[in-house]
């Protein structure tokens, strides 16, 4: 019986990873295939079943028929990195406060201020594309990195809220008044005892942050022309006529990989247990 | 000296403090003893700064505390929980408070380490928290406590969330620790009358927000000033037993007892020691329990419930009828309106 769940399980296993895993040995194999080695048929086996081609690669590179993603990848990563920090950081500062204390504004106490930040994330994108692109061309940053940094801390900081009230909220607040009878005032306290502790919130935080403001097309898209460009936008503007599965295919591996990357720096920190010793 | 002067605090329709005046002596430990809820922990967490009370006066040898925020307060506190540093070993965990003061890292880690070997932690210092069984968290927190050196020395309820015997050991070691405290002022907020009675050089009763008596242990035994008083220093609770003074004091179906008092109503209060087994009264045994050494036994007798306590083990069942005597000489004699009436 128990051989049997054993197989079951394995089986079960196997099949999800294929199914996970599939998608980007597509990928990778397309990547280095020709047009011709696209139509061919589902193949796997370089140099056996298709003739290998760097040209989906050189397309990205300023290749013929390509584009440069040295410079959108670029500017994706300083958008994302720079909107995803201040994000965390005003986010984490404001999450903190409403944890620990007391607000009202109108009708409005702590829930609601939450809920508000999250309200945001609530609309859809469109609703918001017109009021970000009248605001970035009043302050005369459309089309440029300040201003999709600006609008990506807008989107972010919400999600960096959520996480981190929430996790704080699970901080016990014996860890505040111990560390308030110990001589910290409370901003010591954040910053030499809260703050420590809230590693693993900080890591998720982070990471949506990372994953939302990389993934995202739509703002990259509405907010910018020729001057700047990110890499969603970069990659899209790789088709033409005849889909270039070989290029998209590329596009894509180099779109991931750091997301990959980063799930792979921040699994350790995922494992429960962070406040574990705090107050039993 | 620590004084705290007409200390009140009410949240909502609940009343925490209700004019509580008290001082503490350096050197001196005090335990506050009520049950739950009855403003022990709010009059610590108020005296540490962790509660703004809505008026009165708390100050440290003149000087006012009233409006001081806790991170200004020269006070250690031990609370129920045992509450630590998770991020940081024990050692860091002992040498924070120090570190915060500003004494050099090297010194407050060789401050921490003589506090943790007094606690029996010597071993473990560079354990994580997490890595601690419940009691030997506590004992982090108490070395980090008194690592401090403060003049005010906070402990609420410090062992109640430990077994039994191990909040035997641990007070007895606490005692010791404490006794090397010179100086310092102590409080211990405590539920059981017998280790407030054991521990304390003085000891102050409270229930409901109140101080309702304080002075020495043995004294405050021997002659509480109320009912509400003899009920919270006497465990098992004091048995209250009501009586009709004419010529003597009328028990009803309990008999009768010669007492010299003006005719009225009064109300017995006669401690579970004080009945025994064995007697012309037959009461039937509606709940028995072994604690320790002991025999706690409820009684009904004469639609009364009465408690009794016996050194020593005895098997009894629920149900049973027992001949028990009531010792009424020796009980205490209250009035109408609570307060203790000499006879």
């Amino acid at each position: 019986m128990r051989t049997l769940y054993l197989a079951l399980k394995y089986i079960a296993i196997l099949l999800w990873s294929a199914f996970v895993i599939f998608p980007f040995l597509w990928a990778l194999t397309t990547s280095f295939k020709s047009a011709n080695g696209v139509t061919g048929g589902a193949t796997w086996i370089p140099w056996l079943q298709y003739e290998p081609s760097v040209g989906g690669w050189q397309a990205l590179f300023g290749g013929a028929g390509g584009i440069n993603v040295v410079q959108p990848f670029a500017n994706s990563l300083i958008v994302t990195l720079t909107a995803s920090a201040i994000s965390i950081t005003l986010g984490t500062l404001a999450a903190y406060a409403l944890s620990r204390f007391s607000f009202k504004f109108l009708w409005m106490r702590n829930a609601d201020i939450t809920f508000f930040f999250i309200s945001q994330r609530i609309m859809p994108p469109i609703v918001l594309a017109i009021p970000f692109f009248l605001m970035l061309r009043t302050l005369g940053l459309l089309d440029s990195l300040p201003g999709l940094i600006l609008v990506y801390v807008a989107l972010l900081m919400p999600i960096a809220v959520w996480v981190m009230v929430d996790f704080f909220n699970g901080v016990p607040r014996g860890l505040d008044e111990m560390a308030w009878m110990d001589g910290c005032d409370p901003i010591t306290t954040f910053r030499r005892v809260i703050l420590p502790n809230a590693v693993p919130g900080l890591v998720v935080a982070g990471m949506f942050c990372l994953i939302f403001g990389w993934n995202d097309f739509f703002f990259a898209f509405t907010l910018t022309f020729t001057q700047t460009q990110l890499l969603p936008v970069a990659i899209v503007s790789l088709n033409s006529s005849v889909t270039p599965w070989w290029a998209l295919s590329a596009a894509a591996l180099v779109s991931i990989a750091p997301l990959v990357v980063l799930a792979f720096l921040v699994e350790r920190f995922l494992s429960k247990g962070g406040l574990a010793g705090a107050v039993r | 000296m620590l004084t705290i002067a007409d200390l009140s605090l009410t949240e909502g329709k609940v009343t925490h403090l209700s004019g509580v005046s008290a001082s503490f002596q350096p050197g001196t430990l005090t335990t506050i003893l009520g049950r739950t809820g009855a403003g022990k922990t709010s009059l610590m967490r108020a005296i540490a700064g962790l509660l703004t009370p809505d008026s009165g006066r708390i100050a440290l040898a003149g000087s006012d505390w009233t409006r001081l925020p806790p991170w200004r307060r020269p006070v250690a506190m031990v609370t129920q929980q045992f509450i630590n540093y998770p991020h940081l070993n024990v050692r860091d965990n002992v040498a924070f408070p120090l570190v915060r003061a500003g004494v050099a890292k090297p010194q407050a880690a060789a401050k921490a380490e003589a506090a943790l070997t007094r606690v029996g932690l010597a071993s473990m210092m560079d354990r994580r928290p997490s890595e601690l069984s419940g009691g030997q968290q506590q004992r982090v927190a108490i070395a980090r406590a008194l690592v401090k050196k403060a003049p005010v020395l906070l402990l609420d309820e410090p062992f109640v969330n430990l077994d039994y015997k191990l909040r035997e050991a641990f007070r007895e070691d606490l005692v010791e620790l404490l006794a090397t405290e010179t100086g310092t002022t102590v409080l211990y907020a405590s539920t059981e009358p017998r280790e407030a009675l054991q521990m304390g050089d003085q000891i102050i009763l409270m229930a409901e927000g109140r101080i309702v008596q304080a002075g020495l242990p043995r004294t405050v035994f021997a002659a509480p000033a109320s009912l509400t008083a003899a009920q919270v220093v006497n465990d098992p609770p004091i048995n209250a037993i009501p009586f009709r003074q004419t010529d003597t004091a009328d028990f009803g179906a309990l008999g009768q007892h010669p007492l010299r008092l003006p005719p009225g109503t009064y109300t017995l209060g006669l401690r579970a020691a004080d009945i025994r087994p064995g007697g012309p009264h037959q009461a039937e045994v509606t709940l028995t329990e072994v604690t320790g050494s002991e025999t706690i036994t409820h009684l009904r007798l004469s639609g009364q419930h009465l408690v009794m306590q016996e050194k020593s083990v005895v098997p009894r069942t629920l149900g049973d009828r027992l001949g028990v005597t009531l010792d009424l000489g020796a009980g205490l004699v209250f009035g109408t309106d609570g307060a203790r009436v000499e006879v």
